[in-house]
């Protein structure tokens, strides 16, 4: 009986574990598409990325970086992963985890990317990194790399 | 005076076409369907040079490829691409393969590893390294793998699709459409491939004046 209970202890823990590291939500274009066309007060910062692309990963603590320098002001940093294959969750988690990333990371899962580039912007080839940042105002698109001093000239042209 | 007027304003109309055409020049970045396709001569992995409008079994045109080692979408597709070839070589279409990377951003796309990954995955095409990071530029491949079909026209090799192998990287038995393979079957009957361009998520191509950008 002992056994039992430990077993089911360690159960509940190694699932609570698991649970945690497995917590991104997981859209398709469809579900993503509303995110990138919002007609409120905010400006978004919207980046495509994946943990094993290079350059990605690179510019990753300049987009860290400007959401802690923005974080009172209404603008909004979200990390769009496309991720794919085995462990893909645990993979962002711990990268995510171990860059101490602070933005709100999602995951965009979706093959039929023939269908959706277009409609993030037509200036888009389809490689990664690529940005997008608007408002209800204004919408720019950069399939390039960014240190944080680009970025955040890229931001002011949206928010003075 | 009236003459210095109209000499000041041939200069300006002389300024302006010329920002126009560099302007032009700038955007008008690689090849369109319908382009003639420039030859190249590129190492292959067993030494030799290859060219294009030199290589014997591109009889009706080449499935030209620009892919890597390291690109998780480009493995994702390197048995495709072996199909591909196994399936159109024979009917004058084969494919060619290249890799642009810089091997200093991309350490497992250098030469000597395009060889053993070739050798493991049994390429039965040449796989291209351009080292001098030219071709990609010429052709405007923006990552990998990126798709130039070729179709032979008289002693030219004119663009006829560009893009994405076909519609899913992730999973091959829920491809819906298999873009390549239907241009070619398209060129094959004598028609147009429809369509003629699509868009897949990539890797960059590794090019550090890219990345300063």
């Amino acid at each position: 009986m002992k056994f039992k209970i430990l077993i089911c202890i360690i159960f509940f823990i190694v699932s609570a574990q698991k649970s945690q590291s497995q917590n991104y939500q997981v859209y398709n274009f469809n579900q993503l598409e509303p995110l990138l066309n919002l007609k409120n007060d905010t400006t978004y910062v919207i980046n495509f990325w994946a943990t094993w692309c290079k350059p990605c990963i690179e510019e990753m603590p300049a987009f860290n970086q400007l959401h802690l320098n923005y974080i009172s002001q209404k603008v909004a940093v979200i990390l769009v992963s496309l991720d794919f294959g085995n462990n893909y969750q645990s993979r962002i988690y711990k990268f995510a985890q171990k860059h101490s990333l602070k933005p709100q990371i999602i995951i965009l899962d979706d093959p039929k990317s023939n269908i959706w580039i277009d409609k993030v912007s037509p200036e888009w080839s389809g490689a990664i990194p690529a940005t997008l940042i608007y408002n209800r105002n204004k919408r720019m698109f950069f399939e390039q790399s960014f240190n944080y001093k680009e970025l955040e000239e890229k931001l002011k042209n949206f928010i003075e | 005076m009236f003459h210095q007027n109209i000499k000041i304003m041939k200069t300006t109309i002389i300024l302006i076409l010329f920002m126009m055409l560099s302007l032009s020049s700038l955007f008008a970045q690689g090849y369109k369907v319908g382009d003639k396709a420039a030859d190249f001569n590129l190492t292959n992995i067993d030494g030799k040079k290859i060219s294009l409008y030199n290589y014997k079994s591109a009889e009706k045109g080449a499935i030209v490829i620009f892919t890597c080692n390291h690109c998780p979408y480009a493995k994702a597709y390197e048995d495709r691409i072996i199909e591909l070839d196994k399936e159109f070589k024979a009917k004058g279409f084969p494919v060619i393969a290249i890799n642009s990377n810089d091997p200093e951003l991309a350490p497992e796309d250098s030469y000597d590893k395009m060889i053993i990954r070739a050798n493991e995955k049994g390429f039965t095409f040449p796989y291209l390294f351009d080292s001098k990071q030219e071709v990609y530029k010429i052709y405007g491949a923006k990552r990998t793998p990126h798709v130039y079909l070729l179709e032979k026209n008289g002693g030219n090799f004119i663009v006829k699709y560009i893009g994405a192998i076909d519609d899913n990287y992730n999973d091959v038995t829920a491809v819906d459409q298999k873009y390549v393979s239907n241009a070619v079957n398209s060129l094959l009957s004598g028609k147009n491939p429809d369509p003629n361009f699509t868009k897949a998520i990539g890797c960059t191509i590794k090019d550090k004046n890219y990345l300063k950008e």
